[in-house]
């Protein structure tokens, strides 16, 4: 029941709705159950709706510890092949 | 696509196993259940357990809310409607799950029921403006993800005064399940003999975390003392996750920590809870598949929305239906039974004719093994013991 | 306003007018239908005779022939409507078989209530097509149904090919060690005409890939000739449900590469939104080929040097598989299988 991705606001409408796109598809949601949203900012969208709003800062933190987390793993895995 | 494609690195993901591996400590059996009906199609899609040493597994938990449904309720939305007058709105997920005698609305609407299938519960409330006519019911499900939706409508059909629109609440509660899936006698959870299947820790739930956040989860952790670790629904993210469990089952820690955190907060959205507890109350009690009746796991309208209650405007008093005999979904859903140990899995029941509500949502342990997992049999794989 | 006399009366209202009953009862109506719009958006010399039926000679060989309704909604899309579709979606059915397309045939159901500007639109389309492909459509029928009983307009369009001497292309052929050619990005059909359904709500600029595929087959086959096994266009079900057609038929496997097959930006981002499998999106103007091995960096050269056929790639081979699965090695690393679209493809919240 969760399917959502994280999606870019380009424009406010009025009414709680926003523009959002994604790779060239474009769609409108609301954003009842945020506050303050932003164009730019990158919305979790479900059914339509605006759940929570991504925080660029920790999507960075989160890559950097998948890469740290990989680190001793890349050093035993030299004969890997993709 | 940004922040969907830097967490689906398949070498990265490779390297992530291989720290597992080297982590997970040699002779003793790590298994994990990952909540979501979103994480299980993860697994299968993208072939995690393929990656993760054969010491630590995956159990697909009871978190998709279409295969928890009980069939009466899909009874219910069928007799709703095949009355005069109403239009059903349902997300489409829902039109191919079996109801008694062989039904589902798919087939009630070939036999004339007007049902609508919606990508989003605006579009409900759409129709019943465009057409005053017809008597809308929302047919809503779903775990806390959805749940802010079908509150965010009912209390836009109050301000518009919408007199046609009614909601068929089935929403229901994720650690109620969570609760339900642990709360059996240890003998049972740990006995391979009586079935159970032993769970060390869980990849909490994604969505349903951004909404109620990660706080409900820690008087669970430490009731059972269970580690959980709330995860997103890339693959990425998948391995992160059964990394830091397996840190978190040898240092014997049983913490509730999030993999999450570009999504996810410890307090969750404050709005949505706000609009749900506006709308909704706590049921008494709810029946779910495979999981029988549970007390206080899942809403219904308050008082004040009554005259949008489908189950009061029409009277539904809901007979419970037993499942198939021989659909084994129940203890699928509770991580007792794999998919491909099920007698009726891929003999007669397919997701071309779904006996169990497990092979009807792609979101279904059944489904996803079906649909990805199954040249993974042809391959003889070490049975994983039931405990250490 | 309008200064030219009134010749509703004379002459069909293009403008406001709508099909009735009388239009499909074979009467004066009925002529007068295919007179004004049928027949001048179709010019043909066969057509033009007015008879019943087409009379032609037939060149020496094996013939093809194939047949195939038309129900689409919207009628109009993106890249095409159901008229040029009509056109596309037989000829190509006709040329997976090798064949060079000779002629179609085009039978219509119209509900009562149509809008004749729509169906001159949709008629105007078609011929335009088949004048492109250099296929004429020589023979016709109309039928008038109640309102209600029909979604506007249904076409049904059965077409007729001849093949090259000594090619047999079937889905019997393909045998392990083949190699599995696309013709380009798979999708564009599917989720342009997903776009205009407007519960769906979201916008895009892809155009569907409906057309015709005759011109590239006819070099496909001067290319490869009998090292060609098989063709087929992964229309509704996708590449997904073409791949598990020919497994069965062959009683083969199939191994694809996800990181070979070719999707645009915008058809990828449209399936993550509704929850749809690219795999299982429908395409009317892409060919898969599957061809002995050692013709197929030749076959795929003379596919990249036609215009419908630029982004070609190789996706994967035939594997012995008594099991007949399509299997698919993932972007990701891992291996997954392809299955068919179970029941209709419905967007997902789940």
């Amino acid at each position: 029941m969760c399917l959502a991705i994280p999606i870019r606001v380009e424009a406010l409408l009025a009414d709680d709705m926003a523009r959002v796109t994604l790779s060239g598809i474009s769609k409108t949601v609301s954003i009842a159950l945020l506050e303050d949203v932003q164009v730019g900012d990158y919305l979790l969208i479900h059914a339509g709706y605006a759940l929570t709003r991504l925080d660029p800062d920790e999507a960075e933190r989160t890559l950097d510890l998948m890469r740290e987390a990989a680190v001793p793993g890349l050093a035993e895995m030299q004969d890997w092949r993709p | 696509m940004k922040y969907i494609d830097e967490y689906r690195d398949g070498t990265l993901a490779r390297a992530i196993a291989t720290t597992i591996a080297s982590e997970a400590v040699p002779g003793r059996h790590y298994q994990f259940m990952e909540f979501c009906g979103g994480h299980t199609h993860a697994v299968s899609r993208y072939g995690i357990e393929d990656l993760l040493p054969s010491n630590v597994r995956m159990v697909h938990g009871p978190g998709c809310p279409v295969c928890v449904l009980p069939v009466g309720r899909i009874d219910d939305a069928i007799a709703l409607a095949l009355r005069p007058g109403v239009t059903l709105c349902t997300y489409a997920d829902l039109m191919r799950v079996p109801a008694s005698g062989g039904g589902s609305l798919l087939k009630a609407r070939s036999a004339g029921a007007d049902i609508r299938m919606v990508y989003s519960t605006m579009d409900a409330i759409r129709i019943a403006e465009d057409e005053p006519g017809r008597d809308v019911v929302f047919f809503a499900i779903g775990f806390e993800t959805t749940t802010p939706a079908t509150a965010i409508a009912i209390r836009l059909a109050r301000r518009k005064m919408l007199r046609n629109f009614s909601v068929f609440c089935n929403h229901v509660l994720t650690p109620p399940a969570i609760r339900a899936v642990l709360d059996v006698p240890d003998d049972d959870n740990a006995d391979e003999h009586t079935g159970g299947v032993r769970i060390d820790g869980f990849v909490g739930p994604a969505h349903v975390s951004t909404v109620i956040g990660t706080t409900p989860y820690v008087a669970l952790a430490k009731h059972f003392r269970k580690p959980v670790v709330v995860a997103g629904f890339e693959p990425l993210d998948m391995m992160q996750a059964i990394l830091m469990l397996v840190r978190q089952i040898n240092d014997g820690r049983h913490d509730v920590e999030n993999q999450y955190i570009r999504m996810v907060s410890e307090a969750g959205n404050l709005i949505a809870q706000r609009a749900i507890a506006e709308v909704f109350e706590l049921r008494a009690s709810f029946e779910w598949r495979g999981l029988g009746e549970l007390p206080d796991s899942a809403l219904q309208l308050r008082e004040a929305y009554a005259d949008l209650d489908a189950e009061r405007r029409f009277s539904i008093t809901t007979v419970s239906t037993a499942d198939n005999p021989a659909c084994e979904c129940g203890d699928v859903l509770r991580g007792r039974t794999k998919p491909a140990e099920c007698k009726l899995f891929g003999t007669v029941c397919s997701p071309e004719t779904p006996m169990g509500s497990c092979m009807v949502s792609p979101e279904g342990a059944c489904a996803a093994h079906w649909a990805y997992g199954r040249f993974r049999n042809r391959v003889a794989r070490q049975p994983v013991p039931a405990a250490t | 306003m309008d200064p030219a006399p009134r010749l509703r009366t004379r002459r069909l209202d293009l403008r406001n007018g709508r099909v009735d009953l009388s239009h499909g009862a074979g009467g004066r109506a009925t002529t007068q239908l295919i007179d004004e719009i049928f027949r001048p958006a179709f010019d043909n010399p066969l057509l033009a005779q007015g008879n019943d039926q087409a009379a032609f000679d037939v060149p020496a060989g094996r013939m093809v022939m194939s047949t195939d309704s038309y129900v689409i909604s919207p009628l109009f899309f993106p890249g095409g409507d159901i008229g040029s579709l009509a056109v596309h979606g037989t000829i190509n059915d006709v040329a997976m078989a090798g064949a060079r397309p000779l002629h179609l045939a085009a039978g219509f159901i119209l509900e009562e209530g149509f809008q004749l500007a729509d169906l001159q639109r949709i008629a105007t389309s078609m011929g335009r097509a088949a004048r492109d492909a250099g296929v004429a459509i020589v023979t016709g029928d109309t039928k008038v149904v109640e309102r209600g009983s029909g979604d506007g307009v249904f076409i049904s369009t059965t077409g007729i090919g001849i093949v090259p001497p000594g090619l047999i292309l079937s889905g019997d052929r393909a045998r392990p060690g083949d190699q599995v050619i696309l013709s380009g990005s798979l999708g564009d059909h599917g989720v342009a005409v997903m776009s205009q359904r407007n519960n769906l709500g979201f916008e895009t600029t892809i155009l569907s890939d409906s057309a015709a595929l005759h011109g590239l087959v006819a070099e496909m086959v001067h290319v490869a000739g009998a090292s060609l096994r098989l063709l087929r266009d992964p229309t509704r079900g996708g590449l997904a449900a073409s791949l598990n057609e020919i497994a069965q038929q062959s009683n083969v496997g199939f191994l694809i590469n996800e990181h070979a097959i070719p999707v645009k930006d915008q058809v990828a981002a449209a399936c993550e939104l509704l929850g749809l499998d690219p795999l299982h999106v429908a395409n009317e103007g892409k060919l898969v080929a599957v061809v002995a091995p050692e013709a197929a960096d030749a076959l795929l050269a003379v596919m990249r040097a036609h215009p419908l056929g630029r982004e070609a790639a190789r996706i994967g081979e035939v594997i012995a598989d008594e099991q007949r699965f399509v299997q698919m090695i993932t972007s990701f690393g891992g291996g997954r299988i392809v299955d068919w679209l179970t029941g209709e493809q419905l967007p997902r919240i789940c």
